[in-house]
């Protein structure tokens, strides 16, 4: 069977439910075999070994991390040249996957779809569905050039465990100028808490400008809480500084495709919309009845989300005790 | 220091956007022509860099005609000059063929910083600044927040899912930028009128050395095989709250499983 390579996305070893998801779909298109760049791999190989990688690509050192997107493209680009014949690569719709994605087609001649909610094989290759225009069309793609490139949203696949070795592959490579142009000299992790990571969470609230204040957002939270949710924002609430940016669901902020998304007290403007228009279900709480974000619902409630979000918050807490 | 800053023409943003059947791209007479909301950060960024360090500024745009209304907006807000792509056998160009024809453009000017949206609106898909990096073969810093340039060093601070990163490069590098980043001017009157006279250099695929069958639909790498309307969203169920919208939205989340 063909291998189809699966960029790995992890932040210090941890490896990101959403390759756990490229794992499952890479299974029903050929053979997955991961890619992991940078150190970690010993206490990532078990999840990679029980969501079916046959076979990891390592390519670790400092160095592979100390530089913006580049050392993935140049350890991509290595393993695509030794591999041989790989039927595709895929990676996470995330900014980076997204770059890593882009400069690889570029290096290895290689058509590109990104934001795919899909890929099934069709014919002698790969289909890609995508869902553009704020999810009001379908389109299907295919790459007719080079190894196809396909980045895929987070949440798209569910991902399930069939256990395979994850053997080790070493890959060497020296990275190239290019690879090093850009120097990570610092990063800053402005607040992680414990909730769930808002990119590939099942269920989110949002909070908007109808919240009215930084202190109010502790709503917003305790309903997130009780479900086990991420918490969102608008943008009005990340300008004005209720809560922070890395929060933000929209064109500018992240895109998110939950299999519930609440919005309360946000009003549902094109480049909100934009960032969750494809969650499964869309709940509202808003209390203009002409508000935007109504059009989209599967239930909205017309009221006021300092009534209706703690009532509901003691809801759930007595549903699931 | 001299300074490209790319921008794109697109639909409105709140205009409702189709595919052509005839040959699956974006039917843009159906829309109204803007610039790209993220590109006015990329080119008010351009011009707070020139007031500090000097050096000159150029618009570059690929798109149709039409697009000559961005190239005027941008001149307008201040830029000095621009650069035009255009040419019919563009039509359909996909990520790989525009960083191409971007690439060859920017490689007809001395440059010290490229800058770009982090994102078009129509297209969203964020690579073009990456694969710009990549053929011209010069650090790409994106996501930009916040830019400065010391001496022959530019740094940034990109944000990231949890915080933000801090990047940093030799000129000459791709820079892109998120709306964080600046409020961009408003075109004054004087603007408007001093960027009727400012020139505008329009180049074809011919003049900047590209085969035609390495761009347009022809040349694109990836095809669209066919395309349909999603099923429409089930009409919701709105309910108005009387002290039981709580209990309400309850129920249904309970019916739909997620408590
Ligand atoms: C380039 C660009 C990029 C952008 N990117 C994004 C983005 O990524 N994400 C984003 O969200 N926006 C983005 N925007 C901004 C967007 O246009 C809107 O301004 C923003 O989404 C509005 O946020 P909001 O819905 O919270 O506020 P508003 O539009 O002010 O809506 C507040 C809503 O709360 C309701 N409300 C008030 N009080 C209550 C109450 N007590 N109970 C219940 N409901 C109440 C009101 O009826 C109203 O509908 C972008 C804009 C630009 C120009
Ligand atoms: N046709 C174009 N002409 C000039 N700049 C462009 C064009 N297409 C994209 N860009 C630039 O690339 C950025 C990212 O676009 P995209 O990768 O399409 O999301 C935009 O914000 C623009 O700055």
């Amino acid at each position: 069977m063909a291998e189809i390579l699966v960029l790995v996305d992890h932040a210090d070893s941890d490896v990101k439910k959403v390759t756990l998801e490229l794992l499952t779909l890479a299974r029903r298109l050929g053979e997955p075999s991961a890619v992991f760049v940078g150190n970690g791999f010993d206490s990532a190989k078990d999840r990679l070994a029980e969501y079916g990688a046959a076979k990891v690509y390592v390519a670790d050192g400092d160095d592979m991390s100390s530089y913006l997107v580049g050392p993935s493209v140049d350890v991509l680009a290595k393993v695509l040249e030794d591999a041989g014949s790989v039927a595709a690569v895929l990676l996470s719709s995330g900014a980076e996957g997204k770059e890593i994605a882009g400069r690889l087609a570029i290096r290895t001649g290689s058509g590109l779809i990104t934001d795919a909610t899909d890929v099934t094989s069709s014919g002698d290759g790969l289909l890609a569905e995508q869902q553009v225009f704020g999810g009001s069309t379908v389109v299907r793609s295919r790459v007719t050039t080079g190894t196809p490139i396909i980045t895929l949203r987070p949440n798209s696949t569910a991902p399930e465990a069939a256990s395979a070795g994850a053997d080790r592959v070493d890959v060497t490579v020296e990275l190239s100028d290019a690879a090093k142009g850009a120097r990570i000299t610092d990063r800053v992790v402005e607040e992680k808490g414990e909730r769930p990571d808002l990119s590939g969470a099942a269920i989110v609230v949002s909070g908007g400008r109808g919240v009215g204040s930084g202190e109010n957002f502790s709503v917003i939270e305790a309903l997130a809480d009780a479900l086990g949710a991420a918490v969102g924002a608008s943008r009005a609430v990340t300008d004005a500084g209720w809560y922070p940016h890395q929060h933000q669901v929209g064109q500018t902020g992240k895109t998110v495709s939950p299999q519930l998304y609440i919005a309360a007290g946000i009003s549902g403007a094109i480049q909100h919309r934009a960032g969750m228009q494809t969650s499964k279900t869309i709940v509202a709480v808003n209390k203009d009845p002409e508000a935007p974000i109504f059009e989209l619902v599967d239930f909205g409630v017309v009221g006021d989300l300092h009534q209706v979000l703690p009532a509901l918050t003691d809801e759930v807490t007595k549903r699931k005790a | 220091m001299n300074i490209v800053v790319c921008v794109k023409q697109v639909p409105d943003t709140w205009s409702e956007k189709k595919l052509d059947p005839a040959d699956n791209t974006l039917d843009r007479g159906a829309t109204d022509p803007v610039m790209n909301e993220m590109d006015e950060y990329a080119v008010e960024e351009a011009l707070r860099l020139q007031e500090a360090s000097g050096g000159e500024v150029t618009v570059l745009c690929m798109g149709p005609e039409s697009a000559t209304e961005t190239v005027r907006k941008a001149l307008s807000m201040g830029a000095d000059k621009a650069i035009h792509v255009l040419d019919p056998g563009l039509h359909g160009s996909d990520a790989v063929a525009t960083s191409l024809a971007l690439a060859k453009a920017v490689g007809t000017t001395s440059y010290d910083l490229v800058l770009l949206g982090s994102e078009s609106s129509d297209a969203r898909m964020s690579v073009l600044p990456a694969m710009l990096a990549e053929r011209l073969g010069i650090p790409q810093l994106t996501f930009a927040k916040e830019v400065t340039v010391d001496g022959s060093a530019v740094k940034i601070k990109r944000l990231t899912d949890d915080g933000y990163q801090a990047v940093e490069a030799q000129l000459p590098a791709v820079v892109s930028v998120v709306e964080k980043i600046n409020e961009p001017r408003y075109p004054s009157f004087k603007g408007i009128m001093a960027a009727k006279k400012k020139p505008v250099e329009t180049l074809s695929l011919g003049d900047l050395g590209i085969e035609a069958g390495d761009v347009g639909l022809g040349g694109a790498w990836s095809a669209v095989e066919s395309f349909e309307a999603a099923p429409p969203r089930q009409a919701g169920t709105i309910v108005k709250d009387e002290g039981d919208g709580a209990a309400k939205l309850a129920e249904f989340l309970a019916s739909k499983k997620f408590i």
